[in-house]
């Protein structure tokens, strides 16, 4: 019966390596409590993304309130003209015309980081580079045959594929490293907008399993003192 | 006081005695082993569901329109809402959990064996409309997974000759399946199953009660009677076994809760990664795979190289069960005291299923297939010769009175 | 089942014990079923605090907008409309406003923060259906008072300060919600000046 138990246990880890796999992506090292990046995740999503891209499940409020933005600083820096501070981040351009413009309407990216992953976006957001015969310019090595424009474009430069598939960028503003924090900036943003209760949820977590450590040990002491009568 | 008002509902309907015959004075073995908590584990998780369930559908809204949406109002919105759908997410997958092992508590114990046929019968058919109950609740948040695994499996019905089309045609409501699904689905799952559910919870409950509980030993303790009638290696449920399950009840919420709070996802396993896409019945995802608590069917059905003879093979799998009762001829029930042979089979019948489970869970690959078929064949494997040796199985003396 | 000696006040409390903990453990369990009761973010959202532009607003006009779905009426007053409000008292329940249907900035004769502006929300006090605006035939409901609020539903009858008159099934004044002037042609109402 032992063996047998053993032998279950030992499947496990197989079927978590099977789990991974795909195409090698770039490690985000996101950090949910540098609500700095976040922050600054947020101005950058606003600026270059949400013109296209809703994030319509969440609420501005609830994204100042969590991000640590005072309210007035979320109505002048990041709402759009008109947008309540209540209301859901919805698009600005409808679908329609969206998907006139661009073949298909962007998606919404409230949940991109949960269908994804976050090292999925950070390597995307990577994966930009030169190739004349797409319809915008460019390509991804993460999302071949990708219906956008490359919109960091000004930050990163225009990225170049090099011979050893390596993508070399010149004459953005920013240097690489300075593009990679932009970048991880953003997709923080997005792992924090497709859960967003994350921390409070672990912070919960560990009163709940606290007390439950304490439960289990009265029951068990209440267990042994009955079963002295069997034993 | 007190005693006034029990005795005035004694005299109308018989509580006291009902709560001797099934808590008080029910005589349950004193070996009960760590394989013994989860059924009552099991009855934790269905009040769970229930009351998740119910306070879910006061913001969940059961429309293609808005069913994707109401999920994400419920997570962010409504306060407190995710830890309700988190409970109840990571209740259905810990059901299956309880569940897989509260079954295979029943094989290695033979706990199916006469004369608690009936209370196997039961328990099979909870888990036969435990799994309508989680295919149809998949479809509600009504993500890409939930759109395309309903697709596919409302498709197995196609596979009937003759009546096939115009059955999925009629299932769906619709050419595809679409919002007409949700709602039936919706109305199945929050209410005619979970009664039908709850009615069959009776029924296995009250079948064991019958018959008494099995044990470890596989040994029929009413057989040792003391003078008073008592038999001489049961215990009274209460306290024994109420405080034995209220310290199951505490370990298992530890893990239970882990999860629920560190990792609801449960890996991708539990919440897989494209339902947090709305159902889009234009593109399929690229990965396709039931919940984990299918997934070994689901492997047996791809392993099948025909469509009718792989739904014939998944039903099969989950049918062979209903007859265990009558595949097993030997009369020892316990593993401990049955053949090398006898564990043997069990040991490979439980890796068997794992393996099934994994590769359910994967992409098929041509080496993967064939691997599924060899597994596939041992699956059944297990009852065939279950119903081969145990006609004439080498035993071991099964002692007279319980070990501990 | 061994006949040693049973340890009764280590088993009482210990069973105390458990039944205390585990109650906790119940207890905490109900706090988000009660709590997922309260307004969702979104609700909150629709019951915000709403801006109204009322410099367009005609003499005698009234406006509704709508307030945590309930109807708030802004009404301009005229100079006559508020010099006939002292002469009504004798025929109403609460002239002075004693009961707490206002904050204490709208306790006073005209019940508003600026005199020419009523604002009040427009649900009776009776049984909550939203009474009609009467601005000039209202004189068939009381003699002698050109303009009121006459309430289709059981004949309720409010002045122009949405003061009751007596004789009527409504028990109260209308309410007057919680309200602010931003600046000379905006007032926002929900919130209380300072409380933003």
């Amino acid at each position: 019966m032992k063996k047998l138990l053993i032998a279950l246990v030992a499947l496990v880890p197989t079927l978590a390596i099977a789990a991974g796999g795909g195409a090698p992506l770039q490690e985000a090292n996101i950090d949910l409590n540098d609500t700095e990046s976040l922050q600054r995740g947020l101005g950058l999503f606003q600026e270059n993304c949400a013109g296209c891209h809703s994030t319509q499940y969440q609420r501005y409020g609830r994204v100042a309130e969590d991000l640590n933005i005072p309210i007035d600083e979320m109505r002048a820096k990041y709402l759009p003209e008109g947008a309540k501070i209540g209301e859901l981040m919805e698009n600005a351009i409808p679908d329609a015309d969206a998907a006139k413009w661009f073949g298909a309407a962007p998606p919404d990216l409230t949940l991109v980081a949960r269908v994804r992953g976050e090292d999925w976006i950070y390597s995307y957001l990577h994966g930009f580079y030169k190739d004349e015969s797409r319809p915008f310019g460019v390509n991804n090595t993460i999302f071949p045959m990708v219906g956008m424009p490359h919109v960091l474009e000004g930050l990163q430069g225009l990225p170049v594929k090099q011979e050893d598939g390596t993508i070399v960028a010149t004459g953005g503003a920013l240097s690489a490293e300075e593009y990679d924090q932009v970048v991880r900036d953003i997709t923080g943003f997005l792992v924090y907008s497709g859960d967003p209760i994350k921390l409070e949820r672990e912070r919960l977590g560990w009163w709940v399993l606290g007390f439950l450590f304490i439960f289990f040990i009265v029951a068990y002491l209440l267990k042994k003192e009955y079963w002295k009568d069997v034993h | 006081m007190v005693k006034n008002i029990v005795n005035w509902i004694d005299e109308r309907i018989p509580m006291t005695a009902t709560y001797n015959r099934h808590v008080g004075q029910y005589a349950t073995p004193s070996n009960f082993n760590f394989w013994y908590f989860f059924g009552s584990l099991a009855m934790l998780v269905l009040v769970n569901q229930l009351l998740t369930g119910i306070w879910l559908t006061m913001n969940y809204v059961p429309t293609a329109e808005g069913a994707f949406a109401s999920i994400e109002y419920i997570m962010r919105d409504v306060e407190y809402g995710w830890l309700l759908r988190y409970m109840h997410s990571t209740g259905a997958s810990a059901f299956f959990v309880v569940i897989y092992l509260h079954m295979f508590r029943g094989l290695i114990y033979g706990s199916y064996q006469k004369p608690r046929e009936l209370l196997w019968l039961f328990g099979m058919l909870i888990f036969l409309v435990l799994m309508a109950e989680a295919f149809m609740g998949y479809l509600l948040p009504w993500g890409q997974m939930s759109y395309w695994g309903a697709q596919v499996i409302i498709s197995l019905f196609g596979a009937i000759p003759v009546i096939g089309d115009d059955l999925t045609l009629w299932i769906r409501g619709d050419f595809v399946v679409s919002g007409a699904t949700l709602n039936r689905f919706f109305a199945l799952h929050v209410i005619a199953l979970p009664l039908v559910l709850v009615v069959l919870v009776f029924l296995h409950l009250i079948a064991l009660h019958e018959v008494g509980s099995n044990n470890p030993d596989g040994i029929e303790i009413k057989k040792n009677k003391d003078e008073n009638g008592w038999p001489k290696d049961g215990i009274p449920f209460h306290p024994y076994y109420t405080v034995k399950d209220i310290m199951g009840v505490a370990g298992f919420l530890i893990v239970f809760c882990y999860v629920l709070f560190f990792m609801p996802e449960g890996g991708g396993y539990f919440l897989e990664k494209p339902n947090f896409e709305a159902a889009n019945p234009m593109k399929t995802p690229e990965h396709i795979a039931p919940v984990w608590y299918f997934t070994p069917f689901y492997a047996i059905l791809r392993a099948i190289p025909d469509k009718l003879m792989g739904v014939i093979g998944m039903g099969l799998a989950i049918g062979v069960l209903f007859i265990l009762p009558w595949l097993d001829r030997c009369n020892v029930k316990s593993i401990r005291y049955r053949s090398l042979t006898h564990k043997l089979n069990i040991s490979q019948f439980a890796v068997s299923f794992l393996v099934l489970g994994y590769l359910g869970a994967v992409p098929a690959t041509p080496a993967l297939t064939i691997a599924a078929r060899i597994f596939t064949i041992t699956y059944f494997g297990f009852f065939l010769f279950l119903w081969i040796y145990s006609k004439n199985e080498k035993t071991k003396p099964v002692p007279e009175r319980l070990t501990h | 089942m061994s006949n040693a000696p049973v340890d009764t006040g280590r088993r009482r409390f210990l069973t105390a014990a458990t039944a205390v903990v585990g109650g906790a453990g119940a207890a905490a369990v109900a706090v988000p079923f009660i709590k997922s009761w309260n307004p969702s973010a979104k609700a909150k959202a629709a019951g915000a605090p709403v801006e109204v532009n009322i410099s367009k607003i005609e003499p005698g006009q009234l406006i509704r907008v709508e307030w945590r779905g309930k109807p708030v009426w802004v009404v301009r007053r005229t100079q006559e409309i508020l010099d006939g409000l002292p002469a009504i008292d004798g025929q109403l329940r609460d002239p002075d406003s004693v009961e707490p249907q206002q904050p204490a900035y709208a306790q006073n004769t005209v019940r508003s923060i600026k005199a020419e502006f009523f604002i009040a929300v427009g649900l009776c006090t009776h049984l909550g259906c939203s009474p009609t605006y009467l601005p000039d035939t209202f004189g068939e409901q009381v003699e002698g008072v050109a303009s009121g609020f006459f309430c289709p539903c059981h004949g309720s009858k409010f002045d122009m300060a949405g003061r009751v008159f007596q004789g009527v099934p409504a028990p109260l004044n209308l309410v007057i919600p919680p309200h602010q002037y931003l600046d000379d042609s905006t007032v926002l109402i929900g919130v209380d000046k300072g409380a933003a």
